[in-house]
């Protein structure tokens, strides 16, 4: 994440931070053949040791906790009966409809237990607990939960009748083994007020850190909180571009988003005053030829591209002085 | 069994912390106020255990960052659970009952305003037939509010009664968000946001963060003149298939209570995010009456995810500290629509189980 300045001035700096991973999960047999129905456009439910039939299928039974089979799931309708809902009149992103509509819990004819799932009304007096919907289809079905686009008050039902296909048929296609996923998250992420002050610094250029007021110890960027102490830190300090390599990796590794080309250096930087060393990376030299306590410089991006961020700095480059001994900075490792 | 109290609590709440997600600007002042509280600094303390998310703090490893605020030289002895703080809490005890320490602090944090809250807590829902729907809170809420509804366990006057009642008494909670005098006319005339449920229903969203010191016996003496002694501890989970659940009820709370000694019990601090709920957690406690329900005015008032039912425990000891109250029940919960309960019950005599 880079921070950058919100338009209303404030103690701390933001940014809009994104979270998104597509989770892909294995089904396992009974997750599977339910969602292999769904592709098919048939609802299978699990029928439990006390008599109940539940969608979806449960994996292990709630009173004898043996394994379901996959082989034992039932047929349930694909209408069924409202048994309590509620108006969701600020629909948020990723629901089954982007318009107001209704969540419920339906028990589908053949079964027992109620599933979860949307239905699409005019509004709220549209909705009642006793009525009956039906499911309306994707046009695609993938197997997943989504392919039940919504529920709708029975006699409106649109899209596919059950498909066809049925398995055994020659051109049958295998079953549903992994679901995807895909989630969204979005954050206004805050930086601290002391990394605000840091990252405001280094847009003008300068390195400020923070020194602990019991143990004096320098911190850059600096935390807030002395994590040695716990006290607050609040006295800045201005540090120089320079300092010393301390323990570095050579990267050899090619991966997704790699901006330079392996071989390279990324490297624990110790600046002259500071406590802690910080990750960059070190170019402008042979990956091979990098050593420990090898003294560098930040090579500063043109100052037209700066903002609150440490990409200010292009990367460090060694500066030519002799190396710094060991003992200087052993305690820094 | 050692007897063990509570000590020291500290809190703040608000509707936006203008700060790291970590915490840590948060946690490191209401640290300070613990020690001004017992008189101890953090070499006094043998075990330290939060609550929290990174889910609600959109980065990894939050309450590592937040172990900052500890300060952590010599390393110290911590856990951290993904739960409410109330949880981090019940792991402490054990910790002091098994004698390996005496005292500990436990903390939880959370700053729900970074992301969409309600939609976050769909990620807490089964990952194969929930999740992809993003069922959000509320809306689950709401649907157990109509069960009891339809089933004419609770009315829509009802509800607003406990909204109105949190309001009136949250006026003497200087941490509260939501407080002053309204009444049930008014609040029914607010529209629906999740038909049963007016906005007034549903807990703000709400950032925070609390700690509470907990010790065992003569250390307890030693630093608080009337601790709040636990006298049972108690927590139990529902299933978490939405479909094999009867959402109008809470079994694991009246599993829990069944465990406890409730009788006599003057103050009760529910952590009950929505309306309903503190009228579902009144009849499966069985509370009558003469208990006084949230007198902080609950999480209507304020409701900081992962520190809200910690809160419930320190409003609670507060009331026994204060010799307002002699014996008192604190409730925490967890997941969708009461799924996972804790029960503590504080008490102003120990139990004479000894050091």
């Amino acid at each position: 994440m880079t921070a950058t300045s919100d338009t209303t001035p404030s103690r701390v700096l933001s940014a809009p931070l994104q979270v998104a991973f597509d989770y892909t999960r294995s089904t396992g047999l009974v997750l599977g053949a339910f969602m292999t129905g769904l592709r098919e456009r048939r609802i299978l439910a699990a029928r439990t040791s006390d008599g109940r039939v539940v969608v979806p299928p449960v994996e292990y039974d709630p009173v004898t906790h043996a394994a379901v089979s996959a082989d034992d799931l039932v047929e349930v309708g694909a209408t069924g009966t409202v048994v309590t809902w509620t108006w969701v009149s600020e629909p948020v992103p990723g629901q089954p409809l982007d318009e107001p509509f209704a969540f419920a819990l339906v028990t589908l004819d053949g079964a027992t237990a109620p599933m979860l799932h949307a239905v699409k009304a005019d509004g709220p007096q549209s909705l009642q607990t006793g009525m009956q919907v039906s499911a309306v289809w994707s046009d695609q079905p993938q197997g997943h939960i989504t392919d039940i686009q919504y529920f709708e008050p029975t006699g409106e039902a649109r899209g596919g009748s059950p498909a066809a296909a049925s398995a055994g048929s020659p051109d049958a296609p295998e079953g549903v083994t992994q679901v995807i996923t895909p989630v969204e998250l979005d954050y206004i992420y805050e930086a601290s007020p002391e990394e605000s002050a840091f990252f405001r610094a280094i847009a003008e250029g300068r390195l400020v850190g923070q020194r602990c007021p019991k143990c004096q110890k320098v911190y850059i960027p600096p935390r807030g909180a002395c994590p040695v102490d716990g006290v607050p830190t609040a006295e800045e300090v201005e540090l120089p571009d320079s300092g010393i390599v301390t323990t570095f990796c050579i990267v050899n590794v090619p991966f997704l988003g790699q901006k330079i080309k392996p071989p390279y250096v990324s490297a624990y930087i110790l600046l002259e005053g500071a406590d802690i060393a910080f990750l960059h990376l070190i170019l402008g030299i042979p990956a091979d030829e990098v050593r420990m306590g090898m003294k560098v410089r930040a090579v500063w991006k043109p100052r037209e591209e700066w903002g609150t961020t440490v990409e200010n700095i292009s990367h460090f480059e060694p500066t030519g002085e002799p190396d710094a001994d060991y003992e200087s900075y052993r305690a820094h490792l | 069994m050692r007897d063990v109290a509570v000590v020291g609590f500290a809190q703040r709440q608000m509707s936006h912390f203008d700060g790291s997600p970590t915490m840590v600007e948060l946690l490191v002042p209401l640290f300070a106020e613990l020690w001004e509280q017992t008189g101890w600094s953090k070499d006094d303390i043998g075990f330290w255990c939060s609550g929290s998310s990174d889910y609600l703090a959109g980065r990894s490893f939050s309450f590592v960052s937040a172990v900052d605020a500890i300060g952590t030289l010599p390393p110290v002895n911590e856990s951290h659970v993904e739960m409410d703080a109330a949880w981090a809490l019940y792991e402490a005890w054990v910790k002091i009952q098994t004698g390996e320490v005496d005292a500990a602090l436990v903390y939880g944090f959370g700053k729900s305003s970074a992301g969409l809250l309600r939609r976050v807590l769909a990620l807490q829902l089964d990952p194969y037939v929930l999740t992809p729907l993003w069922p959000d809170t509320v809306s689950i809420a709401a649907l157990q509010a109509r069960l009891g509804l339809e089933a004419g366990r609770w009315s829509e006057e009802d509800l607003a009664a406990v909204v109105a009642g949190s309001r009136s008494a949250a006026t003497a909670n200087p941490y509260a968000l939501l407080s002053g005098e309204t009444s049930v006319d008014k609040l029914l005339a607010e529209p629906m946001f999740s038909d049963p449920l007016r906005k007034h229903d549903c807990a703000p969203v709400t950032d925070g963060a609390a700690a509470i010191v907990i010790a065992a016996g003569d250390r307890a003496r030693s630093v608080c003149e009337r601790p709040a002694w636990i006298t049972g501890y108690e927590h139990r989970t529902d299933g978490q298939n939405l479909s094999l659940r009867d959402l109008s009820r809470a079994p694991s709370v009246a599993g829990a209570a069944s465990r406890l000694d409730l009788a006599g019990v003057d103050v009760a601090e529910l952590h009950a995010p929505f309306s309903h709920q503190e009228l579902l957690l009144r009849e499966e406690l069985g509370l009558d009456d003469s208990v006084s329900v949230n007198p902080s005015g609950g999480p209507l008032a304020g409701n900081p995810m992962f520190s809200a039912g910690l809160i419930r425990i320190g409003e609670a000891a507060r009331r026994i500290q204060d010799g307002t109250a002699g014996k008192v029940l604190a409730h925490a919960t967890s997941g969708p629509a009461l799924q996972q309960n804790l029960l503590c019950v504080m008490s102003g005599t120990s139990t004479g189980g000894g050091n």
